[in-house]
């Protein structure tokens, strides 16, 4: 029996759904092995999260409430997390598999001599007691298992929408302060000032259960205002094809791609997208794809779920119209 | 100013992507390999750094003889000299044990700042650039879409799910770029005929100190055991809309049916 460990994504209005996603599954395997759930939340806030994660199956949640922790690069986090698992009984560590989340766990197998397996989006226990995870690779081509060298601390990156987030009555966890004093090293790139982009309060397209996504075939910058507003109806992030980006349609941040983001979301929405391949390495782990495109012979219907073929901009406002009336 | 920009050769993503069996291990003869796509960035960025600081700029590639070709290429875009480390005990190595020769390779180095390139194209795993930096005791600055070098003073624009942090740190240090940090230029004629005579250098683990039970499949934390191709996708449904929008209303209903909306 111990402590399996769930570092908590958040934001400053509370856990990332990833989060909640991650818990629900710790939850499931802590049933099977008999371990305790215990949630890891760096930053203010723990108190008042800590009623939902223990609603969807932290039994402990270790708080660091320091400014440091996002106060420095990384290395805060590393060496609360190397101290939380020399003191504890923790020998797994779930983590969402997002870019500076991936890099705390980079850094702390390197530390601690642990395994790490990245974008995981299946966790089973081997009749041996080690993880089996499931991983695809090759921009979704191929699907893998993989597993940890025996005796290894075994660090888990869990993929945004891999898991559905189900809540279970659990009561509020019990609530456990840590501090630690940083390394200089630790303090040696500093976060100077934190700069947010308009749009930020749309979902982020890495962890939205819904994407909406613009290419060439928009012909302007104009035609991802109809994005937007088709994605504020159903509350989705807004993503965009590389030749967009590089027209300068929409910023590069948001492009989804072979060079941009992995995206796999429960629903994507491509309009005026072709599908090329270096796109699909981007999205085509997502669960369901509709597309809407002039072309009928573009590649992207041969992966769409639900496919259009036609004007985008008769259609999509016309999706507008018609999803607001069934509101 | 001395720079290193660490490469990958990856599977072309339109090509065949094949897995060894035996050795569970990409196979790179399979299909055609090309330099990784995210290196353009890191490249284009170790190009600025020579227009601007004078930047004496290294490649260095971890990879088989066959991997040269993806030096040269790097190369042509102006860099200054290859550094090639080849060992056939490598083979097998998981993203950390890629990283100790990287960071091995590098200590036998002089350098001031290390540019890599965003999540490649095979993998995906994004662990080796902070592996790198935290096996050399350096600060990881990843994910930078904007970076200036001002004496021994660097700032970065380190991108994330809102925006971005400001981060300043004091040389050496370790970066990863995105793709909104540049737009890479092509290779010049004149850059790709004056590649072929730039200086490549080919080590070996024991020229680096490093031995052989470190890395490898034998010394990987994590191992990939099994693997198949995605299953093809069943045929969904396409409409045609007659030129009305019509068709929007088909596909509202889909959604609702699905409850996405």
């Amino acid at each position: 029996m111990s402590e399996m460990l769930v570092l908590i994504d958040h934001s400053d209005d509370g856990p990332r759904k990833v989060s909640l996603q991650m818990l629900t599954k710790a939850r499931e395997l802590a049933e099977i092995t008999g371990d305790t759930v215990a949630a890891v939340w760096f930053g203010p806030g723990a108190a008042d999260a800590a009623p939902t994660l223990g609603a969807y199956g932290a039994g402990k949640l270790y708080h660091w409430d320091s400014a440091d922790a996002y106060g420095y690069v990384t290395l805060p986090q590393v060496e609360a997390l190397e101290y939380l698992i020399d003191t504890s009984e923790a020998d797994t560590l779930l983590f969402a598999s997002s870019n500076h989340v991936k890099d705390v766990a980079s850094r702390l197998a390197i530390r601690m001599e642990a395994g790490v397996i990245t974008d995981v989006s299946g966790i089973e226990l081997a009749e041996d007691g080690r993880w089996v995870a499931t991983k695809e690779v090759f921009g979704g081509d191929m699907i893998t298992k993989s597993t940890f060298a025996e005796g290894k601390l075994s660090f888990l990156g869990v993929s945004s929408n891999a898991f559905p987030a189900v809540e279970s009555n659990g009561a509020s966890p019990e609530l456990v302060a840590i501090d630690i004093d940083l390394t200089e090293e630790a303090k040696a790139a500093q976060v100077v000032s934190v700069e947010k982009v308009a749009g930020a309060d749309r979902p982020d397209i890495g962890e939205a259960a819904v994407v909406v996504a613009g290419g060439r075939g928009l012909g302007s910058e104009d035609g991802f205002q109809l994005m937007e507003q088709l994605a504020d109806m159903i509350g989705a992030g807004v993503g965009a094809s590389r030749a967009a980006t590089d027209a300068g349609w929409y910023p590069h941040r948001y492009q989804i791609g072979q060079t941009g983001r992995t995206i796999s979301p429960t629903l994507y929405l491509g309009s005026g997208i072709s599908g090329a391949i270096k796109h699909r390495a981007g999205m085509q782990t997502s669960q369901n794809i509709v597309a809407i495109n002039k072309d009928a012979e573009a590649p992207i219907f041969q992966i769409a779920d639900f496919g259009v073929v036609g004007d985008l901009y008769k259609i999509v406002p016309k999706l507008v119209e018609e999803l607001e009336a069934r509101k | 100013m001395k720079v290193v920009v660490p490469v990958k050769r990856t599977p072309d993503t339109a090509g065949e992507k094949v897995i060894d069996a035996d050795s569970l291990t990409v196979d790179r003869e399979a299909g055609e390999s090309v330099l990784c796509p995210v290196n353009e960035f890191s490249i284009e960025e170790a190009v600025r750094l020579k227009e601007k600081h004078g930047a004496e700029v290294t490649v260095l590639v971890v990879g088989p003889e066959e991997a040269q070709p993806t030096v040269r290429k790097a190369l042509s875009y102006g860099l200054d000299a290859g550094l090639q480390i080849t060992d056939e005990a490598i083979a097998g190595s998981d993203a950390l044990g890629t990283a100790r020769v990287i960071a091995a390779a590098l200590e036998a180095t002089e350098f001031d700042l290390v540019v890599f390139g965003g999540q490649s194209t095979d993998a995906r795993t994004s662990l080796v650039p902070a592996a790198v930096a935290e096996l050399l005791g350096l600060p990881s600055l990843t994910y930078t879409r904007y970076l200036e070098v001002d004496g021994e003073t660097i700032t970065v624009h380190r991108e994330h799910e809102e925006g971005w942090d400001v981060v300043t740190a004091s040389l050496p240090a370790v970066v990863s770029v995105v793709e909104a940090i540049n737009e890479p230029r092509y290779p010049s004629f004149k850059g790709i005929m004056a590649a072929k005579s730039k200086p490549l250098e080919t080590k070996s683990l024991a020229d680096l100190g490093v031995s052989a039970d470190e890395v490898g499949a034998g010394a990987a934390s994590a191992t990939m055991y099994e693997f198949a191709p995605r299953p093809p996708k069943e045929a969904g449904t396409v409409i045609e809309d007659d030129g009305s929008g019509a068709a929007a209303a088909q596909l509202a209903d889909w959604l609702v049916e699905k409850k996405f909306v």
